[in-house]
């Protein structure tokens, strides 16, 4: 079967700034894969890329076996990719409801409306009515994944969910994973907790300035392992 | 042990270059028609508006679509001192610079206020009220404006060619000051405030740089300049009404136009700029307003596929400086080396 | 009485003052774009419902029906095509283009045109008046346009707050990258919020045909007022905007009633007075 999601050697740049060197990756039906890095790595920037808010200058990109190369970000959405961005970024104008609401704008049909969001989160539907930034940073942070989520995709890019967050808070999001993943969805997670990462993905790969320094199942990558591809000695 | 040096290769070429055509240009009248030496006194008003509006806004990032404020203040106070107080004129022109900046301090304090494209509309507001205010003073012609009275103009100089060499004269001495001044400020420690403000005014501000007080002191000198350049223009005009002292036309959408093609931010965009706006000015004339609309057009091309302007497209590409404003360190070492 | 009529005067022209300002709020709101040829866009829209009026024998307000969706498809496919490209963080572009515009309608305009005055004839309806207290009346038109201003902006609020648009164009203006990733096309959303303005100036255009002379130069004038409105209003509060326009018509009024030649002056002199003592407006939701 076609993997759902292929990288294929792609290079991305920020003007005259090579960030990605010849990045593949892959991820298959239901999968959870993590992304780590140190900062600066590419990691962002490669997520980006899957969702089309960056163009990379060679390689390519297949979703469910179609290229989206340089597809803009809006209709990547509707092609059933959404990410959940680095700092939360939720409308500041908009109230969580609303926040949600706009998530769905692409109409995509699938499991998830604003009922079973706040089912996920219960404390969003207490906020509903609040202005995104009233929010803690956790429920800011669940806020944007119900978000993304409201675009019923088939590939979730979730970058760096925990950050700025208190391990609790941190630990409190991923135990709703499982309900997340439940039918079927897959999932690219970019994080700096490496533990977390680790405990929630099937597959790791390690991105060391812009390139893949490491790739495999989690289980079997040891902390040796890691530390070489995370830091390059 | 090292020095700043401004010059560069195509900077001494340039100098050489505006230096021979400044001698040719002070004895035009000597080798030129009346009508010839009326364009030359125009182009160099222009010049000198052009200048003044792009170190406004190309460096110090003030976009004012309202400097015919004070091209008409300067205008009026030439009328009022010379009419009223029986100032000579070119004394008058000389004492609207002062005039114009004094008037700018509150202006200033006022408009900014407002950031931005709002800005830009303040200083409009700014220039309507001041036409308005013209409109008013029944002395000076009010709504219909007055004429420069025949004592007057006969103070200057006996003969009327005696009469219109002064004015060019004037309008030559008055543009090349303005020019050299903004030289030398450009060269000075707030000229390189400037030139980093131009090209990023929150790195700028960050490095410790007084940004609003250098945009202040931008503000006033430019309308020092303006005042000076608008009490020439209405000299040689010899009349004055509030609607062509306050034209937005005249006085702000040509100027602009000139500067962006020309190119924005750089000295020498101005001077390109007024040339090829007077050559296109000859060439279409009979057009009436659809020259003003092809310059709309222009304008608007250029803006957004050739921003640097004329000027700035050939000094990227060739490296070219036409005068000598860049700097460079040079070590003490390296020149000994050289020799 | 004759204060309190003047004062009502002052208030009715308010609304289309504020009408000038509210399609200029919309877009400086939803992109940051300040469109220097906004007033010209005004003059524009009063010769649209000219030809629309000769062409098909209607009166002017008739006529919106058609002036309305032109203006609107105008909107629409100049910032698709030209202002579109103007956006970012460079100042200047926008500045210049939309000046440069303003030329080009204004010359368009004199060309096709001529430097004439025009009016459009409403009918019996101007001259209709009835006495609201002992010795103040108000005209008919007079009121019709201020309550159709009032349902502009009320109709803008509900717009923007209520409905999917005004959420699209509220997340576009907070964070255009984001607004992508849910969907949006922005360059498709910064038209709409155009169209939008345009459709507006249309209704302002026709009300202000119908009301005074018009001749292709007047437009920096309204572009002023509506410009006063916004800042006396304070920035990105639409009913801000109706309470700018009412008290610019109501100094303007005022001015007029001291001396004719006052009545601009008395406007422009209450603006930078409020610029002076409270450049956040009275009613600021956004700072500049």
């Amino acid at each position: 079967m076609p993997d759902l999601l292929e990288v294929k050697a792609i290079d991305a740049f920020y003007g005259d700034f090579q960030a990605l060197f010849g990045v593949s990756l892959s991820v298959e039906a239901g999968q959870i894969i993590a992304v780590i890095g140190a900062n600066g790595a590419g990691k962002s920037t490669l997520l980006k890329t899957i969702a089309g808010l960056m163009r990379p200058r060679q390689g390519e990109i297949l979703f469910e076996g179609m290229p989206v190369t340089g597809t803009p970000a809006f209709d990547v959405v509707s092609r059933g990719i959404a990410l959940v961005p680095e700092g939360r970024r939720l409308f500041p104008s908009l109230t969580v409801e609303e926040n949600l609401l706009i998530g769905g704008q692409s109409h995509r049909p699938g499991p998830w409306t604003i009922a079973r969001i706040y089912e996920l989160f219960p404390m969003l539907a207490e906020r509903r009515h609040l202005p995104a930034p009233a929010l803690s940073g956790g429920q800011q942070q669940m806020a944007a994944i119900g978000r993304a989520l409201m675009a019923n995709p088939q590939l979730l890019l979730c970058d760096e969910i925990s950050l700025g967050l208190a391990p609790i808070v941190v630990r409190d999001i991923y135990a709703q994973l499982p309900q997340i993943v439940a039918e079927g969805l897959s999932l690219i997670i970019v994080e700096q907790d490496i533990a977390q990462a680790l405990r929630a993905a099937s597959r790791v790969y390690c991105l060391q300035e812009g390139r893949v320094a490491l790739n495999g199942p989690a289980r079997e990558l040891t902390r040796e392992m890691i530390s070489a591809a995370y830091f390059g000695v | 042990m090292s020095r700043v040096e401004h010059a560069t290769p195509s900077s001494r070429v340039g100098v050489a270059l505006i230096a021979l055509a400044l001698v040719v240009l002070a004895v035009a009248p000597y080798w030129s028609d009346r009508q010839t030496l009326r364009l030359l006194a125009e182009i160099y008003a222009f010049v000198a508006l052009a200048s003044l509006w792009n170190l406004l806004a190309g460096y110090a990032g003030l976009v004012s679509v309202g400097q015919q404020a004070f091209v008409g203040l300067g205008g009026y106070v030439l009328f009022a001192l010379a009419i009223l107080l029986g100032v000579h004129p070119i004394a008058a022109i000389l004492i609207a610079g002062p005039i114009g900046a004094l008037v700018a301090i509150p202006v200033a304090a006022l408009i900014f206020r407002l950031r931005g494209a709002y800005f830009a509309i303040g200083t409009w507001v700014v220039a309507e009220v001041f036409r308005l205010l013209a409109s008013q003073v029944s002395v000076l012609g009010g709504g219909s404006g007055i004429s420069l009275p025949a004592a007057v103009v006969v103070a200057m100089a006996p003969s009327r060619q005696m009469r219109e060499f002064e004015i060019y004269w004037l309008a030559l001495t008055l543009t090349v000051i303005a020019l050299g001044a903004i030289v030398i400020l450009l060269r000075s420690r707030h000229g390189l405030a400037l030139t980093a403000i131009r090209d990023n005014e929150l790195a700028a501000q960050s490095n410790g740089i007084d940004v609003w007080r250098i945009k202040f002191i931008v503000y006033v000198l430019t309308a020092f300049g303006t005042a000076m350049i608008g009490a020439l223009i209405f000299l040689q005009k010899l009349r004055i009404s509030p609607d062509t002292a306050f034209s937005v036309n005249d006085w702000t959408a040509f100027v602009i136009f000139i500067t962006v093609i020309g190119g924005i931010g750089r000295i020498e965009g101005p001077i390109v700029g007024t040339i090829v706006f007077f050559l296109l000015r000859q060439a279409l004339a009979d057009l009436g307003s659809l020259y003003l609309l092809m310059m709309g057009a222009v304008a608007i091309v250029v803006m957004l596929w050739a921003p640097k302007g004329l000027w700035g497209m050939i000094a990227e590409r060739l490296g070219w400086q036409a005068l000598p404003l860049q700097r460079h360190l040079v070590f003490e070492k390296e020149a000994e080396g050289k020799q | 009485m004759q204060w309190f009529n003047i004062v009502l005067q002052g208030v009715l022209i308010g609304g289309l003052y504020a009408m000038f300002a509210a399609g200029l709020s919309l877009i400086f709101g939803v992109m940051r774009l300040v469109n220097i040829a906004h007033g010209d866009l005004i003059v524009l829209a009063a010769y649209v419902s000219l030809v629309v009026t000769q062409a098909m024998g209607v009166d002017p307000l008739t006529s919106l029906l058609l002036v309305v969706p032109v203006m609107a498809v105008i909107g629409y496919a100049l910032q698709r095509g030209l202002l579109n490209r103007t956006l970012g963080d460079d100042l200047l572009p926008p500045l210049l283009v939309t000046f440069g515009l303003s030329i080009i309608i204004q010359n368009g305009l004199l060309e096709l045109f001529t430097a004439d005055s025009r009016r459009l004839q409403a009918g019996a309806i101007e001259v209709q008046a009835f006495e609201l207290l002992q010795g103040v009346w108000i005209g008919v038109l007079p009121l019709l346009q201020f309550a159709i201003a009032v349902a502009v902006i009320a109709g803008l609020q509900i717009l923007f707050y209520r409905t999917a648009l005004g959420r699209a164009f509220r997340a576009t203006s907070d964070d255009p990258s984001v607004a992508q990733l849910m969907g949006l096309d922005t360059r498709h959303v910064f038209a709409m919020a155009m169209a939008l303005s345009l459709a507006v100036i249309a209704i302002a255009g026709v009300f202000l045909a119908v009301r005074t002379n018009f001749d292709p130069a007047i437009g920096p004038a309204r572009l002023i007022f509506g410009f006063e409105a916004v800042i006396i209003g304070g920035l990105g509060s639409m009913w801000g905007t109706l309470a700018g326009g009412i008290i610019l018509g109501v100094s303007q009024a005022i001015g007029a009633q001291i001396d004719p030649g006052w009545q601009l002056l008395a406007g422009h002199i209450v603006f930078l007075a409020i610029l002076a003592a409270r450049p956040q407006g009275f009613f600021p939701k956004v700072s500049g």
